[in-house]
């Protein structure tokens, strides 16, 4: 009865909260892995507050001041492990659309007083800055792959978590390709599996949610979009969301935004 | 480890900044979004004046009204509900309104009880999560709702039972619970089958009960006197209770269409706070959220949620915060109602969603998100580029409503010596307005400085 249990910590950095909210939406299992874990620093949930060090901590968000690239740092240095969650912590999320930006201008537009306002110019995944174990990916994180890692940790293996494309998922679910019978624009082959091909089930193509697979073909994807009649504007919108600054999307965006200026688009 | 989260960032005006109401800049802001999830409380005393009361709010900027200048009207849904994880739905919903605000799209019947539906399911989901699992461990001494569940198992498991049959409705139509991906303009990418959704039955009439229930056992846990009377502002809908669409109105008279917003409210920008605050043009500080709706629209629940209200011990107009808790359970307890009525008379429309024309244009719409009014403004090119994108979410709204508040009880409270028993008070006073989940629950590091 008296096994010291695992410590476990979450930490937010620039993101919406709705990675680690996961963790609460696992209404089934919540009370059982608060009973096998010591949950001993989680804001969102609890104003108990213990000091490290802690066994697991998992980091959601992105770095994007000066203030969190130290706090990083005393982050990582307090965990044993440190695993990412969500697309912000693991590629910087949506608000990396800022790094191919003037940021001192974003922050005119948004702010009367912009100079009250403290903001890097970019925002970059915990990677960037310090050694993590391992990245669970995900706009949001999928519940399951959730446990599964944090069940993994716990016993001391690596998760069981698949690195292959969409598409395998849909074909596994017998779902019919909607680009093949639709012509629909998807960037399922590029994209690694989690959600359970939940788009393509939907009727509607892949966006990227979980950022780009192990081995990728982005650009040729991006040119069966443009085949398929996506403007290059359009394409590089599709490449340039919730994991923009995932190299090999960016790398997409980047030739589709290229080809757009060459065509004279964007007018 | 220190506490990392507890001190203004670095760079901003320190020391008294707003102590006088003279140094706080009143500038018209163009935009803003964010999520609110990050701040401090900074409380300066003197003698026995409260001198200073500043929510300090440093959500690092992600500045997503900036962004969203050169994409597609199209991708206002999927990219704002990234503002937040508690109330994506929120976001989704007054993207599409305003979106087709601007291109002047109509929906089909069968959309619309569709988007209502996916609504109930948030505010469930999110009403469940703050009353029980973040507020209702204030009322018991408890650090949360784990420590919570050893004494009050059943309490919890219902709790989380109820939050699970909002998430799953949420899921039903919009994909997945966080961040639904079958929102588009003009409808949903895919209708959900009546079959798909007839399974969700059994678990809300149970929520339903677990909702009436809980106000039963919530309404004898010990609420502080208190009384912040202060203007309500939020949507009436000629017969609903509203969620998605209706005029805004206040208790104070106000009564304007939403693409008056503007005229009716400005934001101003203070230098503690990376959310801006909002407040009446020519009046003052006011409340969006659960107090606001149910004051305003207390005849647009149904007979059994206002019996149950009453039972609670609630009037028609609730202005002790702390009671808000009761107030949410209400609203739960009409989410699922409403959720079950909707189902009942659900076809799947003919279309799952209405497509037109691109144009230039500009859209407005408020929806209610749990939390209170949220406003979304697009101006769109010819080719439905956005062009300009305003968010106005409802924390930025309260945040000086939630100062002022703070501010009463420590006048009332000052006698009081013990800092932690001040702190613990003030935690639960901003709680009481659920600003969004990370602020919500426990962030709060109280600085009293006194000076004789």
């Amino acid at each position: 009865m008296t096994r010291k249990r695992p410590r476990v910590a979450v930490w937010k950095f620039a993101s919406c909260d709705g990675c680690q909210l996961s963790l609460l939406d696992c209404e089934d299992e919540l009370l059982t892995v608060a009973g096998e874990v010591e949950i001993a620093h989680f804001l969102e949930m609890s104003s108990a507050k213990a000091d490290g060090p802690y066994d697991l901590s998992l980091v959601e968000g992105s770095v994007t001041t000066p203030t969190d690239a130290r706090r990083i740092q005393e982050v990582r240095a307090a965990s044993r492990a440190l695993v990412t969650i969500g697309a912000c912590a693991t590629a910087g999320g949506v608000q990396a659309l800022r790094n191919a930006a003037d940021v001192a201008e974003y922050a005119r537009v948004v702010y009367a007083r912009p100079d009250w306002i403290e903001a890097l110019g970019t925002s970059t995944p915990i990677a960037a800055h310090v050694k993590v174990d391992f990245e669970l990916r995900g706009c949001p994180i999928d519940r399951g792959q959730l446990l599964e890692v944090l069940s993994a940790f716990l016993q001391g293996r690596r998760p069981r978590v698949s690195t292959h494309s969409v598409c395998f998922e849909c074909k596994r679910k017998g779902n019919v390709c909607v680009t093949v019978a639709k012509g629909t624009p998807c960037l399922g082959p590029a994209t690694q599996a989690g959600c359970g091909a939940l788009c393509p089930s939907w009727d509607r193509g892949c966006f990227g949610c979980f950022g780009p697979h192990e081995q990728p073909n982005a650009l040729a994807l991006g040119r069966r979009c443009r085949e398929l009649g996506l403007p290059d504007r359009d394409v590089a919108r599709l490449f340039a969301t919730f994991n923009a600054a995932a190299p090999a999307f960016q790398a997409a965006r980047e030739a589709h935004e290229a080809a757009d200026r060459g065509a004279g688009g964007g007018a | 480890m220190s506490e990392p989260n507890g001190e203004a960032p670095a760079g901003l005006p320190s020391g008294g900044a707003v102590g006088a109401a003279g140094r706080v800049r009143t500038i018209h802001v163009e935009a803003l979004a964010r999520v609110e999830g990050e701040g401090a409380l900074h409380v300066r005393l003197e003698g026995d004046q409260v001198a200073a009361v500043r929510l300090e709010i440093f959500e690092p900027p992600r500045f997503f009204e900036a962004f969203l200048r050169g994409r597609s009207c199209h991708e206002a849904p999927d990219v704002t509900a990234r503002i937040c994880g508690i109330c994506p739905v929120a976001y989704q919903m007054s993207a599409v309104h305003a979106v087709e605000d601007a291109l002047g799209l109509a929906v089909d019947p069968a959309v619309r009880v569709l988007r209502r539906l996916l609504y109930c399911g948030e505010w469930i989901e999110s009403h469940a999560l703050h009353v029980f699992l973040l507020h209702a461990p204030d009322f018991l001494g408890y650090p949360d709702a784990v420590a919570m569940a050893r004494d009050h198992k059943p309490i919890v498991e219902r709790a989380l039972a109820m939050k699970k049959a909002g998430n799953d409705l949420v899921a039903a139509v919009g994909g997945r619970a966080v961040h639904p991906i079958n929102v588009r303009t003009g409808g949903f990418w895919r209708a959900p089958t009546r079959a798909e959704l007839e399974r969700l039955r059994e678990p809300l009439r149970r929520g339903l009960e677990g909702a009436l229930d809980g106000l039963r056992w919530a309404k004898g846990l010990p609420f502080p006197e208190h009384d912040f009377p202060c203007e309500y502002v939020s949507l009436r809908h000629p017969t609903e209770y509203p969620m998605n669409e209706g005029r805004l109105v206040s208790t104070a008279g106000l009564d304007v269409a939403v693409a008056d917003f503007d005229a009716s409210f400005e934001e101003v920008q203070v230098p503690h706070s990376t959310a801006l605050h909002a407040r009446r043009k020519g009046g003052g500080r006011y409340v969006t959220g659960p107090l606001a709706r149910y004051a305003l629209n207390f005849d647009r629940l149904t007979p059994v949620c206002q019996e149950a209200a009453r039972d609670a011990g609630l009037g028609q107009v609730v202005t002790n915060p702390f009671k808000s808790l009761l107030v949410r359970l209400v609203e739960v307890a009409y989410a699922f109602e409403e959720a079950l009525r909707l189902l009942d008379g659900y076809a799947p429309p003919a279309r799952p969603y209405a497509e037109g024309p691109l144009r230039a244009g500009v859209g407005h719409a408020c929806t209610e998100a749990p939390r209170g009014s949220l406003y979304h403004r697009y101006e769109l090119a010819e080719d439905g580029t956005i062009v300009t994108a305003r968010i106005v979410p409802p924390t930025a709204q309260n945040q000086a409503s939630i100062e002022d508040d703070l501010r009463a009880l420590l006048v009332r409270r000052l006698p009081q010596d013990d800092t932690d028993a001040l702190r613990h008070e003030c935690e639960q006073a901003i709680r009481n307005y659920d600003p969004c989940i990370s602020c919500s629950t426990h962030f709060l590091k109280l600085h009293i400085e006194r000076s004789p």
